[in-house]
């Protein structure tokens, strides 16, 4: 069973959200969604100054086997996209967590992550994929 | 039975294998009222004896004419090595190299054909391919709009010297996705794109496309314009000759910056004319864009011991992983053709290829002057062309040119349908592979045509 | 060894003194400043290292290459060679039609053969590819609908095990893709594609036979619920092959249809093409059709182009597109006249069904024991992955050691480690048991050692390649040290 840090925020997608002390998210994908996509190869990170929906595309994982779409899990404006990962795609699948992740993000509303799911459902989630 | 192998005693023990008693057995989940079909209107099989026959008699029909037309197509001498190699049945009969260790010999070929035109376009990196020219710069209109981040518009500047079959084209491919092709009109003295053509606030545009040399045949001012593009936040789509690129400056030195993107018809590079294909297109960039550009790329990797070896990369893109997010939907791509490049171009080196340039342009010169010598034929243009050039004559070209089918040569390519304005113009084009006497063939059948045309006064249908 | 390597400067020039050419009509600015730096290497030197390299290849003249959708049959010589004689290489694309009444007479009778077999009211060959084919079908159709006003069409259906080509093409014509589930019985889900059909219907893509390897027995259904909602059906011809002469698109109900000439008839791979993909429609598509197409009138054949087409959806590439295969195809079809158009896909689906019926035998799953299989077949190895741990790709790698091409590998992406097996109709009965017996030995050897299986291929010219540092570390064009 893949790692599922407790104190993160989940999408469906199987991107993980981290609150930030400055009230800002940071968003990457899952421990569980680099081992599906395998080893990466290249990651598409987003400029500052874009605004999102949830659920646009915001930034592609591209492994040897897949290229997938990240998408938006709130409303907000990007601040930053992870540069280093455009020389560092691997650090997505070591660190996936830390410094893997792909893009910070100003929510247009603080209260929209309650949305998303805790590591609870998101265990669910993942078992109930096993089968 | 024409390439079936199976015994009657085989087919017998299949049948028992599976548990069925006949063939039309194995057909039982196709619903019956479908089944009742008939096919009648296809001719019964014939020997290959017969076939081949058949096929020699319609081969001889099409004959061999002295032909002056150029156009996109151009008829270059291919050394015999090049196909009795590219029909191997080890080329031949291979597919795509989805199992890249049963496929290094077409993938290192592939690596050596991106290196060779990756050098000769003075880019970064080439794909494995695309269908031909036309399509090819399709292609590279959705990749520019892909991949320029700072247009927002979807508009293309595409100037009227691009072959007319080539806007076609690319209108018909990417008229679905909402791109808007601006057409900029030509220097009527010049026939090239001046600065009086380019727009003076041509507001927000994704990529120009730079011809060169251009469908008349004429150099453009690819510096200036390269310049001009990205001076605006354009990309630049050059469209180039591969033959002519052994001796002009190269795409990728186009201005401070060079092009984006280069692409064109790889068939002058020993690929037979074929009546249009297949050809092939060939499509280069600069690193950045890479991951934006369409078809199959190959690069170098190691294996398990550490030894170099070739293998389909940056597949993610492709159609086949990426479904509709896919940079193209491109599949299969023109292999077998490139392998026929790859060879040409081995064979010939730089040398060759320089040679045969230089030489189609010395003909052309000559054959123009020849030509423009005759009482009523002109040069339309002012500016030095490559190996193709527009001529303007003062009788109905039409007459002109079926007099000289009458006596089995092709005068050039009428623009009369393409290009209006241009009255009674014709695209004439002598390659490397016109001797002195061939050129010589064309200017006195010319003379003599003309000359009864003056004294008849009127256009008499001659009678072939 | 590459040809780069065996360059050497100065070796074009030869022992005497070069002339140089240097165009001088052309103005020095327009020049390039250095050679464009070729290789330099004697005709020898070319001819001995493009000969070592295509040895490095399996292909079907040398090796058995079951490669499921891809219909790896054998590629007659007379095809080659009757297709290449000199005055159809020689032909200039837009020399004068008198000089090319030979040409356009194969391809007209081509065009008629085509529209005979497959059931449609016109067919236009000038697609350069099977994808080619693909996108020239949707953009008719939304042509049609245009055509008709009705622009709110703009979703296209799509099953989930189709070829990625297909949502990719409708995407280029302007349209979104909604996927359809497959059944587990193999066929379309009906009951779901009741469900998202509607008027934002523009058409559904079917492929049948599918890539699952069975005949979709509630086409009629499928055809009948698209029609009423005012779609149009799109017939992906990649497994023509299976149904040739026994069933045909038009009889199915598909407006419209590609072919894939290299696989149903027989035109070379390659090494990843040209291919060709005619397109076949039914009358309310005929006027979209794209352009150039061939004509007879009377005793003389002429082209058809935008003129005498108005509301064609245009041209797909500069010229006719890929002629010399269309002619390899003509031949090959005149070679098989009707009666042996049959066989192609009896045989086809007798070898096919064999090789399934004896798989199992030996112990393998199959994906659909209780189907009927077409001219191809899906075997699962789910549970040797689990229960080995060697996966499909090592299967499929040892095979390469055994001197057999891999079938197709993970592909459709809805079976789990899937080989796709087509034998086609070309294979005897004694290469085909070879296979099988093959395959039982490497089912063995994933009992025994499996490490035989992770490691290979041990015999040829690389081992396992390594695919991420390919795609990390791009290296597309070789560089002087």
């Amino acid at each position: 069973m893949s790692n599922v840090p407790v104190e993160l925020k989940y999408t469906k997608d199987h991107e993980w959200v981290r609150v930030m002390d400055d009230g800002n998210l940071m968003v990457g994908i899952t421990e569980h969604a680099q081992d599906l996509l395998g080893d990466m190869v290249f990651i598409e990170t987003p400029e500052a100054g874009g605004k999102f929906e949830p659920g646009q595309e915001v930034a592609v994982v591209e492994s040897v086997k897949a290229a997938s779409d990240v998408y938006c899990p709130v409303a907000g404006e990007i601040i930053e996209g992870n540069e280093a990962l455009a020389d560092a795609p691997e650090t997505v699948n070591s660190e996936p967590f830390e410094g893997g992740w792909l893009f910070k993000l100003k929510p247009d509303d603080a209260s929209s992550i309650d949305d998303l799911m805790d590591a609870d459902a998101y265990q669910e989630l993942l078992a109930s994929e096993e089968h | 039975m024409p390439f079936i192998p199976h015994t009657e005693k085989e087919v017998k023990e299949m049948l028992d294998a599976i548990g069925v008693s006949s063939i039309e057995d194995l057909f039982d989940e196709i619903p019956p009222e479908l089944k009742a079909v008939s096919i009648d209107a296809v001719p019964s099989t014939q020997s290959e004896m017969d076939v081949s026959r058949l096929m020699m008699e319609r081969a001889e029909e099409d004959g061999r004419q002295l032909s002056f037309i150029g156009a996109g197509a151009y008829e270059h001498h291919i050394p015999a090595a090049v196909w009795e190699l590219t029909t191997r049945g080890e080329f031949y009969t291979a597919y795509t190299p989805y199992q890249a260790e049963a496929s290094q010999g077409t993938l290192q070929l592939l690596y050596e054909y991106q290196t060779m035109m990756s050098r000769l376009n003075g880019l970064d990196v080439s794909n494995a391919s695309l269908y031909d020219g036309a399509s090819g710069l399709a292609e590279a209109v959705l990749m520019a709009v892909r991949a320029n981040r700072k247009s927002k518009s979807k508009k293309i500047l595409m100037p009227k010297t691009v072959h007319p079959h080539y806007r076609k084209t690319v209108e018909a491919i990417v008229n679905k996705q909402d791109i808007k092709l601006e057409i900029l009109d030509y220097d009527a003295t010049g026939g090239h794109l001046s600065p009086e053509q380019l727009p003076q606030s041509p507001g927000d545009f994704a990529a120009l496309v730079i011809p060169q040399p251009n469908f008349f045949g004429v150099m453009e001012d690819v510096d200036m314009l390269t310049d001009w593009a990205h001076s605006h936040g354009a990309l630049v789509i050059a469209v180039v000759n591969p033959i002519a690129l052994a001796l002009l400056q190269p795409p990728g030195e186009w201005g401070e910056n060079g092009a984006d993107i280069a692409c064109g018809e790889g068939q002058p590079l020993g690929i037979p004319l074929s009546s249009g294909g297949p050809y092939y297109g060939f499509m280069c960039c600069k690193q950045a864009l890479v991951r934006q550009m369409p078809g199959r790329i190959i690069g170098k990797t190691l294996d398990m011991d550490g030894k170099p070896g070739y293998t389909l990369t940056l597949q993610a893109r492709e159609q086949h992983i990426r479904r509709s997010k896919a940079t193209s939907n491109i599949c299969t791509n023109q292999g077998l053709m490139i392998t026929a490049s790859t060879i040409h171009m081995a064979i010939l080196g730089a040398h060759g290829l320089e040679e045969a340039a230089a030489t189609s342009n010395e003909n052309t010169n000559t054959l123009i002057d020849k030509l423009t010598a005759l009482p009523g034929v002109e040069k339309v243009f002012e500016r030095p062309v490559f190996h193709e050039a527009v001529l303007k004559f003062d009788t109905p070209l039409k007459d002109v040119l079926r007099a000289l089918n009458a006596q089995n040569l092709i005068g050039g390519y009428s623009l009369e349908d393409e290009y209006p304005e241009l009255d009674n113009a014709l695209l004439v084009c002598a390659t490397e592979t016109k001797t002195q006497a061939d050129i010589d063939t064309y200017v006195n059948h010319l003379e003599r045509i003309l000359s009864k045309q003056e004294t008849v006064k009127c256009p008499v249908s001659p009678k072939i | 060894m590459l040809i780069f390597e065996q360059s050497k400067a100065g070796r074009k020039d030869g022992p005497g003194k070069r002339k140089k050419k240097q165009g001088s009509a052309i103005p020095k600015n327009f020049l390039r400043k250095q050679s464009a730096g070729l290789p330099e290497v004697s005709e020898l030197q070319a001819v001995r290292h493009y000969t070592r390299l295509s040895q490095k290849n399996f292909s079907i003249d040398t090796h058995f290459y079951p490669l499921g959708s891809c219909t790896m049959k054998y590629n007659p010589r007379a095809c080659n060679s009757l297709a290449m004689l000199p005055g159809f290489l020689n032909r200039h694309p837009l020399s004068p039609d008198m000089f090319g009444q030979g040409v356009m007479a194969c391809l007209y009778e081509l065009q008629e053969m085509l529209k005979e077999v497959t059931g449609m009211n016109a067919v236009s060959l000038t697609p350069a590819a099977g994808a080619q084919g693909e996108f020239a079908g949707m953009a008719m159709i939304r042509a049609y609908h245009d055509a008709q006003g009705d622009t709110a069409r703009t979703e296209v259906l799509v099953p989930d095990a189709a070829h990625g080509t297909n949502p990719a093409s409708a995407v280029m014509c302007g349209y979104t893709v909604r996927e359809i589930p497959t059944s587990s019985n193999g066929d379309v889900d009906v009951d779901e594609l009741k469900k998202v059909v509607g008027p934002q219907t523009a058409g559904l893509m079917l492929t049948n036979p599918s890539t699952v390897g069975v005949f979709d027995r509630n086409i009629q259904e499928i055809s009948s619920t698209v029609h009423k909602a005012g779609g149009l059906l799109y017939y992906d011809g990649a497994n023509l092959n299976a149904i040739l002469g026994k069933v045909r698109p038009g009889d199915m109900g598909f407006d419209v249809i590609h072919m894939n000439l290299h696989k149903t008839f027989s035109t070379p791979h390659g090494g990843g093409g040209p291919g060709a993909g005619p397109v076949g429609v039914s009358e309310r598509l005929t006027p979209f059709l794209p352009v150039p197409m061939v004509a007879h009138d009377g005793d003389e054949y002429r082209w058809l182009t935008e003129k005498d087409c108005p509301q064609t959806i245009g041209r797909l590439s500069a010229f006719m597109g890929n002629t010399g295969v269309l002619l390899r195809a003509y031949v090959y079809a005149r070679l098989l006249g009707k009666e042996g158009m049959i066989r192609v896909s009896e045989y086809s689906t007798l070898n096919a069904n064999y090789m399934m019926a004896e798989m199992k035998k030996k112990g393998f799953d199959l994906a659909y024991p209780d189907r009927r299989a077409t001219h191809e077949f899906i075997v699962t190895m789910k549970r040797q992955a689990k229960e080995l741990g060697t996966n499909t790709m090592d299967f499929a790698k040892r095979l390469l050691d055994y001197g057999f091409h891999a079938p197709t590998t993970y592909f459709p992406l809805l079976i789990p480690e899937c080989l796709l097996i087509e034998p086609t109709e070309t294979e005897d009965k004694d290469t085909l048991d070879a296979f099988i017996d093959t395959m039982e030995k490497i089912l063995k050897e994933a009992q025994e050692n499996p490490e035989q299986l992770k490691d290979a291929p041990h015999t040829l010219p690389v081992r396992r390649l390594d695919d991420v540092r390919a795609a990390r570390e791009l290296d597309l064009a070789w560089k002087a040290e």
